[in-house]
């Protein structure tokens, strides 16, 4: 009977509503079985150009995934070393999942964070007893989630400097403040990334100039702070005036407001604001492939266009690696849920 | 108050001086990194050999470009094609803005609706396309463009669009009449196209900033209070004037500061046309790179242009906030 009112509620409370559900019923009879015949009842799921090939047009060829994954996940890194990348990523990614649970929130994680990334880079590199792979051959899914985690981890406290400069009493430190801040808003991470890579070089003193994957993690700081900056301005700008008085008057001085009374309370606000922007910049380090670091989505390109057999399933291909980014965007979209409320319960 | 006495304010107990000092250092700081930037530029440029000036934007820039508003050929010099990329880039921003606010608005609406499978779609359209790399999308789009749709002579049609691999054909103002276009030999004939690369690149634009300015307008009406409708509904007002003259007016509020930074963002994701060749300002500017050697140049072409364009949008923008903003008496 409950059901029965739901059902009359929510798919036919009006004219219109009802008209909406007979209309999509309609589209799901007439197309579902089609899609779902494409994408799994004629679907090959083995690695098989041949049955690929006689199956293009009415079934998908998932088995470009099944062929072509380590391409894809690990870009140009040699393949007999793939282990390396794979425990590396391994290992960095569980370090991150631990650090999102509360119970490890403690001081152990700095030395762990800093073990875990000497290792991640000693892993990848090479050198002390592994054979050493120059940057330009990293890539795939280990160098998105390197260079995401490393923007954010650069971006973020930087951007908190900013954004108190910004609202410095001091004219010249809030003039720079904010003239950095709107130049780097202005502009698309494109023109960044292309001056990582093209003018970077000419910055240096002449020959010493860095290795590009360095060059392009220090544009995406840059860039990415400047947005970071704005955000937690806004939760500085939602503390009120009393709590500045309130500390000035127990005799804290600039830094120690900033540090015990206003950045606890600012950062907490601005949590969802702050893992949006993380989602952001891990989306974004797919422009990276613009200048020539083949990160996930320019494996792909590089494991399926010098192969004529698999290139016409390019778009499963995509789709795999649509997948892939949405289930990271979709959990860090939902884990921010929960850091708010927790943070709104403390 | 007390004014300190000049041995305080010259000692570090003083906020003042201790200001005073920061200031000092950090403009010092700043000024040595822009010189030392400045310095070894024009040291490489010297070693290198690399020439500097914008005297090459008036020698002939010898590349075609596939599609412009204006007439241009590849004799003529380097500030036309420029032109030809800026007016690419707005046109592509201009009509991704429009379109992308239609749907936006829509999919916002759409989540209050009465009927649980709209709400349902909304939600699920909202959530997977913002949750994928605009950049993904584009190469999706300009794919399926490229080779999944059937050629030019045999295209998918609903009633006088078309859709092929030579991009999207559709009826337009020619000479006096309507045209309608059909295949020809090698391409549409009649009406008018707009190729797969701008496709690509507005549809890229669309699905994915929609998904946010959908989640803009569903918080901008969600703030609206429930005791405003029911008040409406009290003073017996039918259900499109509630809405017009009580919801939009105040959710406009909550929504326009964020819908400015989806427009800035959308003129500026435009900038990755470059990936898929369509010729927007980053491309030209990229060809130009190449063919010159003028890094700086170029990169500040752009970068100026884009400095200018997402100005002006937030200058207007900020205009019109004011005008929806309550008036305070």
């Amino acid at each position: 009977m409950k059901k029965k009112s739901w059902i009359r509620k929510n798919l036919f409370a009006n004219a219109w509503s009802s008209l909406a559900t007979i209309v999509f019923a309609v589209l799901v009879v007439a197309y579902l079985p089609g899609l779902l015949n494409w994408m799994v009842v004629q679907a090959v799921f083995g690695p098989n150009v041949d049955a690929c090939q006689a199956a293009r047009g009415t079934g998908a060829c998932w088995g470009v995934i099944a062929e072509k994954w380590r391409l894809i996940v690990f870009g140009r890194y040699p393949h007999l070393e793939q282990w390396r990348p794979a425990l590396a990523t391994v290992l960095l990614l569980g370090l991150l999942f631990a650090s999102c649970v509360r119970k490890f929130w403690t001081l152990w994680l700095v030395p762990a964070w800093i073990v875990v990334w000497v290792v991640f880079f000693w892993l990848m590199h090479g050198g002390l007893g592994l054979s050493v792979v120059p940057t330009d051959q990293w890539g795939g899914l280990p160098l998105t989630i390197m260079l995401s985690t490393i923007a954010i981890a650069g971006a973020f406290p930087l951007s908190i400097f900013v954004a108190l400069g910004r609202r410095s009493k001091l004219p010249a430190i809030r003039t720079l403040c904010t003239v950095y801040i709107e130049l780097v808003r202005g502009v698309p991470l494109v023109s960044i990334l292309f001056m990582a890579s093209f003018l970077f070089p000419l910055f240096m003193p002449v020959g010493k100039s860095p290795d590009v994957l360095i060059r392009v993690i220090v544009g995406l700081i840059l860039f990415w702070a400047a947005y970071l900056a704005e955000t937690v301005r806004g939760g500085l700008q939602a503390i009120p005036k009393g709590q500045l008085e309130a500390a000035a008057s127990v005799g804290l001085g600039y830094w120690q407001t900033q540090r015990k009374v206003v950045l606890p309370q600012a950062l907490a606000i601005v949590v969802p604001a702050v893992v949006n922007t993380f989602i952001a910049i891990f989306k974004d380090t797919s422009l990276v492939t613009i200048v020539s670091l083949y990160e996930l989505t320019g494996a792909l390109s590089i494991a399926l266009n010098s192969d004529a057999n698999w290139r016409p399933f390019k778009i499963e291909g995509y789709l795999f690696i649509a997948a892939l980014y949405f289930t990271f965007c979709f959990a860090m979209s939902r884990y921010s849920l929960w850091v708010e409320k927790q943070v709104h319960h403390g | 108050m007390r004014r300190p006495s000049a041995r305080k304010r010259w000692s570090w107990r003083s906020q003042a001086f201790r200001g005073l000092l920061w200031q000092v250092v950090a403009v010092l700081l700043v000024g040595f990194a822009v010189w030392f930037l400045a310095h070894n530029t024009l040291e490489n440029m010297r070693a290198r050999g690399i020439q500097s000036g914008f005297d090459f934007l008036k020698g002939p820039a010898g590349f075609d470009i596939g599609e412009s508003l204006i007439p241009y050929d590849a004799l003529d010099p380097y500030w036309k094609a420029f032109l030809v990329g800026i007016l690419n880039t707005l046109r592509v921003a201009i009509i991704g803005i429009g379109v992308a606010t239609l749907f936006g608005t829509l999919l916002g609406i759409g989540r209050f609706s009465a009927n649980a499978i709209v709400r349902g779609l909304c939600y699920a359209y909202t959530e997977t396309f913002r949750n994928v790399p605009i950049l993904l999308q584009l190469l999706f789009w300009y794919l399926v463009f490229t080779e999944v749709l059937p050629p030019v002579a045999e295209p998918v049609s609903v009633g006088p669009f078309l859709l092929s691999k030579a991009g999207f054909s559709f009826p337009w103002w020619v000479e006096g009449r309507w045209s309608v276009p059909a295949p020809g030999a090698f391409s549409m004939e009649g009406g008018a196209s707009a190729t797969p690369e701008f496709m690509a690149v507005l549809m890229g634009l669309v699905f994915y900033t929609s998904a946010f300015i959908g989640e803009i307008v569903r918080a901008g009406i969600a703030a609206v209070p429930k005791g405003q409708v029911e008040a409406a509904s009290a003073l017996g007002l039918p259900r499109g004037l509630q809405v017009r003259k009580v919801i939009l007016p105040q959710a406009l509020r909550v929504i326009i500061p964020p819908l400015t930074s989806q427009y800035l963002n959308i003129t500026k994701n435009s900038s990755l046309a470059v990936a898929i060749g369509y010729p927007d300002v980053v491309s030209i500017a990229n060809t130009s790179l190449n063919n010159t050697g003028r890094a700086v140049e170029c990169i500040s072409i752009i970068m100026l242009v884009y400095l200018v364009t997402s100005l002006s949008t937030a200058l207007f923008m900020n205009w019109y906030n004011k005008r929806v903003a309550i008036q305070e008496r």
